[in-house]
């Protein structure tokens, strides 16, 4: 039971507070424009995001929210007729200059999608993949890292005396915290999530969110999701993209309070746009 | 917000259902703005029936909050809203407790006209001075009635500003009968039951302030609960 005992309690504090805008920025984005060949898909899209955040991307389909998030780890480098302008600035360095290492950045971003993709191996194998790519060997060492990073996605108790079964066996939720698991084995700074939940039951997608919560602490994280009510219970700050411009960006609190755009708001209340 | 937005859902039921919620607390507005009338009629002319009709009426008034009350938390359960929705169904939750406790204001007022009618004593006269104050609170609940169908933000600060009109005059009616009390002691016991009926009407003036408050919110997203009025027209005119 809550204490009435009020010794010296802040009574100005908010129990959902705005997003810690004292934290250092872990992401600036400038003025990116990103093309298909000739279509372009995002306009002059400008923000930054602060360390030990979450950051909700939000839109109709189409809008260009995976699209930017692909930009993180240059995911989008894969596709052969796209072209970025602008820049995007991690720990100081934009990360489309050339002399990056696409496999330090893509070390420093990890990424989960929307349908979970586990490897056809064991769940340990699953969870090491990363580690053994960079050349480590050491037994005890990577059974430390595995059960380190199953424990922070929350799946150790639930698959800690069956390591070495197939991960194909495991539900789609237990699936999508082992490939979260995979992607925070290696350590990155940044995680980015596509639709983490949407093919999830409610109560794995709970897991979900609170796995963001807790991931939070250690990580800065960028989601993309249609499920509104997700971005509102899981982010810090969310941005409201429409037709690839950023219509908005600014405090959870804010946008699904008071947004200062009448496209956002008429979005988010689900009008016509 | 403005008043065109609130049926513009692609959801047609959700339309529906923020459009009847309003048209409720409007006539729950209705009914309440009818109490005042009812009550103060009945202490202008001692009328005991009268009195006595508007305590009963009070009931329904309840009823009508404990409705709206449950229609709210349906809406913020199955919909849940956000932005000028959000700000919407707190408003109305916000709004249907003033507007049961001016309920309860004017079922007081109703019972004091009740014993005024049975004891018909000088004191009756003495409740000549409210008619006054009766006027400016009814017209201030008419206006944040009116505030609230056509969201009106600007009509609250002129609601704001009568209520220091009616606090003012509030002062001056119990010194009036302050007097009364000392020049003939005989008078207190009718003359407190105008008092209290004076202290009713200044209620239900901060009542239809603080509906006017919640208009602001709902309008602008900015809270002006506990600000003076020179930094409320700030916020809300900026």
């Amino acid at each position: 039971m809550p204490s009435r005992d009020m010794g010296v309690i802040d009574l100005q504090q908010q129990v959902v507070g705005p997003a810690p805008h004292a934290n250092p920025i872990a992401i600036e984005v400038r003025d990116v424009d990103l093309f298909y060949g000739g279509a372009q898909a995002l306009r002059k899209v400008s923000f930054s995001t602060r360390k030990h955040c979450v950051t909700a991307f939000i839109g109709p389909s189409g809008c260009g929210k995976s699209t930017l998030l692909r930009c993180f780890n240059r995911m989008n480098d894969l596709v052969d007729s796209c072209r970025v302008e602008g820049q995007i600035v991690i720990d100081g360095e934009n990360i489309y200059d050339r002399s990056v290492n696409i496999t330090d950045l893509r070390r420093k971003v990890g990424m989960v999608f929307q349908k979970p993709n586990p490897f056809p191996k064991s769940v340990y194998e699953n969870v090491a993949y990363g580690l053994r790519l960079q050349g480590i060997r050491n037994r005890g060492y990577l059974d430390d890292k595995v059960a380190w990073a199953l424990k922070s996605a929350a799946l150790w108790d639930e698959v800690s005396n069956r390591l070495k079964d197939s991960a194909l066996g495991l539900s789609g939720g237990q699936q999508q915290r082992l490939v979260i698991a995979r992607a925070i084995a290696v350590e990155p700074k940044i995680l980015l999530l596509d639709e983490p939940a949407s093919a999830l039951d409610p109560i794995s997608t709970l897991k979900i969110e609170e796995l963001i919560y807790k991931l939070k602490e250690d990580y800065t994280l960028l989601i993309v999701t249609h499920n509104m009510q997700q971005a509102a219970r899981v982010s810090d700050y969310t941005a409201f993209m429409y037709l690839g411009e950023l219509v908005e960006f600014d405090d959870t609190n804010t946008i699904f309070t008071n947004p200062k755009q009448k496209r956002t708001e008429d979005y988010i209340t689900g009008r016509y746009g | 917000m403005d008043n065109a937005e609130i049926t513009t859902h692609i959801s047609q039921q959700y339309n529906d259902e923020l459009e009847s919620i309003r048209h409720r607390v409007l006539l729950m507005g209705g009914m309440v703005e009818r109490q005042i009338e009812d009550a103060l009629q009945a202490l202008r002319d001692a009328d005991g029936s009268l009195g006595e009709q508007v305590v009963k009426a009070d009931v329904k008034i309840n009823a009508f909050e404990v409705a709206i009350d449950e229609d709210c938390s349906h809406i913020l359960a199955r919909r849940q809203p956000a932005a000028g929705d959000l700000r919407l169904v707190l408003t109305i939750i916000k709004t249907i407790t003033d507007l049961e406790r001016i309920g309860d204001e004017a079922e007081k007022i109703g019972r004091l006209a009740v014993h005024l009618s049975e004891v018909r004593g000088p004191s009756y006269r003495h409740s000549v001075g409210l008619s006054h104050l009766g006027e400016l609170v009814k017209q201030m609940v008419h206006d944040v009635l009116d505030a609230f169908a056509r969201l009106d933000f600007e009509a609250s600060l002129a609601i704001a500003r009568l209520d220091q009109q009616v606090d003012a005059e509030y002062e001056i009616i119990l010194r009036q009968l302050m007097t009364y009390m000392m020049e003939d002691a005989r008078s207190i016991t009718g003359v407190l039951d105008v008092m209290w009926a004076a202290r009713a009407l200044e209620r239900i003036g901060d009542h239809a302030k603080n509906i006017g408050e919640y208009v602001i919110f709902l309008v602008k997203g900015k809270d002006v609960r506990h600000t003076s009025l020179d930094s409320m027209e700030a916020e809300v005119l900026d």
